[in-house]
C-alpha cells in the first residue's frame, strides 16, 4: 500500500501557526510546489490545478485559527487540497456517476463466468518497460470516468483508506468499494489485448 | 454443434454444482468478494469458501490473476506523489494567494 502523506519534517508542524504575513508567505512557498503537483494529478490540468491551489490556501488561511496541530501541516494541507480538487471536479460536473456497465464482467444464465482462456499472460514489468504499451495503459486509465478514476487515485496512489475516501467523496464505504472494484474490472477489460500479448 | 452442446451441458452442470453443493459459491457471488479478499477483509470461513471456488473454477482463476495485474498496472501508471515536484511555481500565483489573504 502506498504511504500516507509523510508526517512533515518542517518546523511549522512543531510550532503553532499564528498566521503573520511572514509566516503566511513561508507556508505558501514551502508547500505550493507539492500542492500544485497533487491538484494536477487529480485534475489532469495545470490551469485548473493553479485555481485549486489558490482556493486551498484561502481555505487554509481561514482554517488557521482552528488548526489544532493534531496532524502535521502537510497532512492538513494535503486534505484541504484534495477537498478543493474534488470541489472543482464537482463544479465541472465531472464526478457524476457514469455507467461503465459495458466493461463489467459477464456471466451466463447459470451464473458461471464467461472468460476466454488465457494462453499468454504478459508480465507487468514487461508492459511497463515498453514505452508504447505504458502509454497505452495510461491512456486507458485516463478513459475511466472521473468518478471511478478518482477513487483509484485516492486509495491506491494518495494512500487514503476506504473510510477516508468515503468521507472525502461524501459517499458510503460500500459505494467506494463498488467504484474501486468496477474501475479495476473495467480496466481489466480495456487492457485485455495488452495483457494477452495481442498488442506489442 | 456437438461441441456447443457439450459446452452448454458442462456449464449447466458447473452452475448446478456451484449453486447446490455445500460450501460452494457461484462465479457471480465470487465477484462480490474479490475486493474484500484482496484487502484481507474476509473471515476465515469466507476466505476458505472463496479459495475453494478458485481451486475448481478456471475462469475465476484467470479473471482474478488478470484483475490483480491490472491493479498493479494502474498503480504504476497513475501519476505518483513520488515524482519530483515542479520547481517552476509562478510568482504571480504566489502573489495572488497572498493578496487574497490580505483581503
Amino acid at each position: 500500500m502506498p504511504e500516507k502523506p509523510p508526517e512533515h519534517e518542517d518546523a511549522l508542524s512543531e510550532t503553532p501557526l499564528h498566521g503573520s504575513p511572514v509566516e503566511a508567505e513561508r507556508l505558501v512557498r514551502d508547500n505550493i510546489g507539492w500542492m500544485l503537483a497533487l491538484a494536477q494529478r487529480m485534475l489532469g490540468d495545470r490551469a485548473l490545478a493553479e485555481d485549486v491551489v489558490q482556493d486551498a490556501f484561502i481555505a487554509a488561511f481561514r482554517g488557521l485559527p482552528t488548526f489544532e496541530g493534531r496532524s502535521s501541516v502537510k497532512t492538513w494541507l494535503h486534505r484541504i487540497t484534495v477537498n478543493a480538487s474534488l470541489m472543482k471536479l464537482r463544479k465541472l460536473k465531472r464526478l457524476g456517476e457514469q455507467s461503465i456497465d459495458e466493461y463489467v464482467p459477464e456471466f451466463d444464465r447459470y451464473d458461471c463466468r464467461i472468460e476466454t482462456p488465457w494462453s499468454t499472460f504478459a508480465r507487468a514489468e514487461d508492459i511497463l518497460e515498453n514505452e508504447r504499451l505504458r502509454a497505452l495503459v495510461s491512456e486507458k486509465v485516463a478513459t475511466l470516468p472521473d468518478a471511478y478514476r478518482i477513487v483509484l487515485h485516492l486509495r491506491d496512489i494518495e494512500g487514503y483508506d476506504t473510510g477516508e475516501v468515503a468521507e472525502l467523496l461524501d459517499i458510503s464505504t460500500s459505494n467506494v468499494k463498488v467504484r474501486l472494484h468496477r474501475a479495476r474490472a473495467a480496466l481489466k477489460k480495456l487492457l485485455e489485448p495488452v495483457l494477452r500479448g495481442e498488442v506489442r | 454443434m456437438n461441441h456447443q452442446r457439450k459446452t452448454g451441458v458442462r456449464r449447466w452442470l458447473k452452475g448446478f454444482m456451484l449453486k447446490r453443493m455445500h460450501r460452494m459459491i457461484t462465479c457471480k457471488e465470487f465477484e462480490d468478494f474479490v475486493l474484500s479478499y484482496l484487502d484481507g477483509e474476509l473471515t476465515n470461513r469466507q476466505r476458505s469458501v472463496f479459495e475453494w471456488h478458485l481451486r475448481i473454477c478456471r475462469e475465476c482463476r484467470d479473471y482474478l490473476a488478470a484483475y490483480q495485474r491490472v491493479a498493479e498496472l494502474g498503480r504504476a501508471v497513475l501519476p505518483s506523489p513520488n515524482e519530483p515536484v515542479p520547481e517552476d511555481v509562478p510568482e504571480d500565483l504566489i502573489k495572488a494567494i497572498l493578496d487574497a489573504r490580505e483581503r
